[in-house]
């Protein structure tokens, strides 16, 4: 019984071309998928797509199938806004690449977060401030009382990756969305919200499609990779089987120059 | 340290009633030898960089090219410097002048800081000038990989990695000796990244040029370069040959980043 | 040596399709250019004729009727199109070269003077161009040069405000730092990259302000502070026609028709320019 099911997505532009062309792939309760690709790959739009976010004048077709517990099996695609509400949040919720602008700049982080617990786990008054101060101690944030009465400006790109989190977190999704979540941020950074994010994901038994051009990043956080260029999937396998064998000559050409880079830091151990 | 072609001494800059953004730092790139600056946001790098190129001035401290302090009121010395130290920037999509053709975004050195000593005379008649002008835009195109038709085009119609080449071949068109990096390939895809960085090092070799490349990333510094100083809060703490520093890290901050750089599982 | 690398052709489709807007534009604007441009060497009648009887209706050697005074409606109306667009393009042009060198010096200029220019230049577009114009009246005394300067003026500031974001956005690119380390001269630099990447929004803005500078003369004029007679200004026409619009409605009818079919032409063509001009340079990522 898988969580998401994609079959033959497509997404095509106002001016008719294909960004997305017949992808199909499935992800079940705790599965770690990791998309893999380069910039016009289609994977940024085929996340938009599973949540009904795509911008006005693109065309979809195929099947996107939500089924997660304590929703009906849902369609995605052509969904009427009502439905795609409900969807959003609870089923399958997003961290984007851009933490500056995925926060409101003029509103607290504290409201921020709360927004989404009150909604979803209908909590107010002293019960809402508690959860909004655990949600933001859950993503390992030190002083959340002044985590929560900052603006976002007035923290640091890691932290407001981690609030980005920590909101998407709110409601308990099944599926979590990742798209690029630390290529804005610096390394030293990087690292650690990619394993405050498995470890998050682990907790609490959700699914993880993870976005990426990064081959050494999904490496470290999925299990199992989808391999995207121009709209169309190019091979598939574990992560594993693709970084050490893999077969089509575009994911070679792709595991290659990652390793070109990688092997530059090991020729300088001594 | 005195073969130096670059080199920075004890350079201090900050903004008044704010922490400085760099201090005491100093280091020396030698010719052949291409140099790292690494480091976070922050770091300063963007600043330290803009301090090579002479568009700032240090608060204290100096900069210096070929072992004299940076003067760039003097029109000689200026243009010996703008020949000798060229750059090439972070985001391609803001380097190149959207409103000129590629022929005369890497023509503009020539035309600014002339064709060289060793070029034809200024007195000569325009066409010659122009004659030579474009063969030497020819052969910095040749020289990065790109076809003699792209001298004709916009840059809009290149992708991110063929406009990186663009700014290279301006950058090389005067045959510099220095070329300054400000992280040329974190926003290309990652076999673009390869192809440039093969790109820069063939450049190396082949012209005698020497790379300056500020970078964030480890794997791509460590392809090119065999010098190597670490940047943190705008103080240099760890500096040297990239084998040593990357192999044996003395200071606390070196580890942190060499262990937080992303690997790939083993091959086989 | 690298492989060559293959260049994708890529001639954007936009840029080809001619802008209806422009090209009607162009008609509207074009046919009070053309009795402008006529007038200067042929009227139907000497503008001081005033032989035709008064308000007379269309017929009788008048097209389209003769005026309180027994002058040729069309006769005047021309003289008024010569008029409308001299003001115009004077004062678009006025402030047009004032605004741009008050913008590019508000843009490279530090942080204080910056901030005293842009504050000025609030200040200055705060002020109604009538009240402007009747300062320069009260001093001056109404003319054709005293309309142009007025409303140039108050033209400049809206330009300068404009041409300073402009220029701000261009000096923080990256091409202009590489101009820099080129050894290019400010001077140049200005030449060739500031200009020519602020010129295609800039001339959308300036054709709007011609639109705005026309209406503007003809306010002047409405309220007696435009060229006085024999220069003829649609709005001074409107003003005549006032008393008698029931009765020989041709009078205030024929100048407000050409006074709107100019505007609309001048925003066309600034329209149809913002199509034409610069945003088909997309990033491919």
């Amino acid at each position: 019984m898988s969580l998401l099911t994609v079959s033959g997505l497509s997404v095509h532009a106002p001016d008719g071309r294909a960004l997305v062309r017949d992808l199909s792939f499935a992800i079940g309760p705790g599965d770690r998928l990791g998309l893999i690709g380069e910039s016009g790959s289609g994977k940024s739009l085929t996340a938009l797509a599973i949540m009904g976010l795509l911008p006005a004048g693109m065309t979809v077709s195929g099947s996107v199938l939500l089924d997660t517990p304590g929703l009906p099996a849902s369609e995605v695609v052509g969904a009427p806004a009502r439905l795609l509400n409900r969807l959003r949040g609870r089923a399958v919720t997003a961290v984007f690449q851009e933490p500056l602008t995925a926060l409101d700049p003029l509103m607290r982080v504290g409201r921020q977060v709360a927004g989404p617990l009150r909604r979803w786990r209908g909590l107010r008054g002293a019960a809402l401030r508690e959860a909004t101060l655990a949600a933001l101690a859950e993503v390992r944030l030190t002083d959340p009382e002044r985590i929560a009465r900052a603006y976002p400006h007035e923290i640091s790109g890691g932290q407001r990756q981690r609030v980005a989190i920590a909101m998407a977190l709110a409601c308990r999704p099944a599926l979590l969305i990742a798209d690029e979540p630390t290529t804005a941020l610096d390394v030293s950074v990087q690292a650690d919200v990619l394993s405050l994010l498995a470890n998050l994901i682990a907790a609490h038994g959700m699914s993880l499609l993870f976005i990426t051009h990064d081959l050494a990043v999904v490496a470290g956080v999925t299990d199992r990779v989808l391999v995207m260029r121009d709209g169309t999937a190019v091979e598939s396998g574990t992560v594993r089987d693709i970084v050490t064998a893999p077969r089509a000559p575009y994911t070679r050409d792709l595991v290659n120059s990652a390793r070109t880079f990688d092997a530059a830091l090991d020729r300088r151990k001594p | 340290m005195s073969n130096a072609i670059l080199e920075a001494r004890d350079v201090h800059f900050g903004y008044r009633h704010s922490a400085p953004v760099l201090a005491g730092v100093s280091f020396a790139v030698r010719p052949g030898r291409s140099m790292a600056l690494v480091g976070e946001s922050g770091a300063g790098k963007t600043t330290l960089l803009r301090l090579l190129l002479g568009l700032a001035r240090p608060g204290s401290g100096a900069i210096l090219f070929d072992g004299r302090e940076l003067d760039l009121g003097d029109r000689a010395r200026r243009l010996e410097f703008r020949r000798g130290v060229q750059t090439v920037f972070q985001d391609p999509y803001s380097s190149l002048d959207p409103r000129q053709r590629v022929s005369r975004i890497v023509a503009e050195p020539l035309r600014s800081l002339g064709l060289g000593p060793a070029a034809v005379d200024r007195d000569a008649p325009r066409a010659d000038r122009r004659a030579e002008i474009r063969q030497r835009v020819a052969a910095a195109l040749d020289s990065v990989g790109l076809p003699a038709d792209a001298a004709d085009r916009y840059p809009h119609e290149f992708s991110g990695g063929q406009r990186q080449r663009i700014a290279i071949a301006r950058a090389v068109v005067c045959e510099p000796r220095v070329l300054l990096a400000d992280e040329p390939v974190s926003a290309l895809d990652v076999t673009t990244r390869v192809r440039i960085v093969d790109l820069l090092g063939e450049l190396t070799r082949e012209r005698g040029l020497t790379v300056v490349m500020v970078s964030h990333d480890l794997g791509v510094v460590a392809t090119l370069c065999e010098d190597i100083a670490v940047l943190e809060r705008g103080r240099i703490v760890e500096q040297g040959g990239i084998d040593a520093v990357l192999g044996s890290p003395t200071h606390p901050y070196t580890r942190r980043l060499i262990a937080s750089a992303p690997r790939l599982p083993a091959a086989r | 040596m690298s492989a060559a690398v293959s260049v994708p052709v890529r001639t954007p489709a936009r840029r080809r399709r001619r802008s209806v807007t422009l090209t009607a534009g162009c008609v509207l604007a074009g046919l009070i250019v053309a009795l402008a441009v006529v007038s200067l060497v042929w009227l139907p009648y000497p503008p001081s004729d005033v032989s035709g009887g008064r308000l007379a209706g269309p017929g009788g050697g008048h097209l389209l009727g003769t005026d309180k005074l027994g002058r040729d409606l069309f006769t005047q109306l021309m003289i008024g199109a010569r008029i409308a667009l001299a003001v115009g393009c004077g004062a678009v042009a006025l402030g047009g070269i004032l605004g741009v060198a008050t913008g590019l010096a508000a843009g490279f200029a530090t942080r204080w003077l910056d901030d005293a220019i842009a504050a000025a230049l609030d200040i200055l577009i705060a002020f109604p161009v009538l009240l402007v114009a009747m300062l320069l009246v009260a001093a001056q005394g109404a003319s054709l040069v005293s309309a142009i300067v007025a409303i140039g003026l108050g033209s400049s500031a809206v330009v300068a405000r404009l041409t300073r974001v402009l220029v701000k956005r261009v000096l923080a690119q990256d091409f202009v730092t590489a101009a820099r380390t080129s050894g290019t001269s400010w001077p140049r630099i200005v030449l060739e990259h500031v200009l020519p990447n602020v010129w295609p929004t800039l001339v959308v803005n300036l054709a709007l302000q011609l639109g705005v500078a026309v209406l503007a003369e003809a306010s002047l004029s409405y309220l007696g502070l435009g060229a006085p007679p024999p220069n003829e200004s649609w709005g001074r026409m409107l003003q005549e026609a006032q008393a008698t619009v029931l009765t020989a409605p041709l009078g205030a009818i024929a100048p407000g028709v050409l006074l709107i079919l100019l505007v609309i032409g001048v925003n066309l063509i600034a329209d149809g320019l913002r199509d034409v001009a610069d945003p088909t340079r997309r990033r491919s990522r």
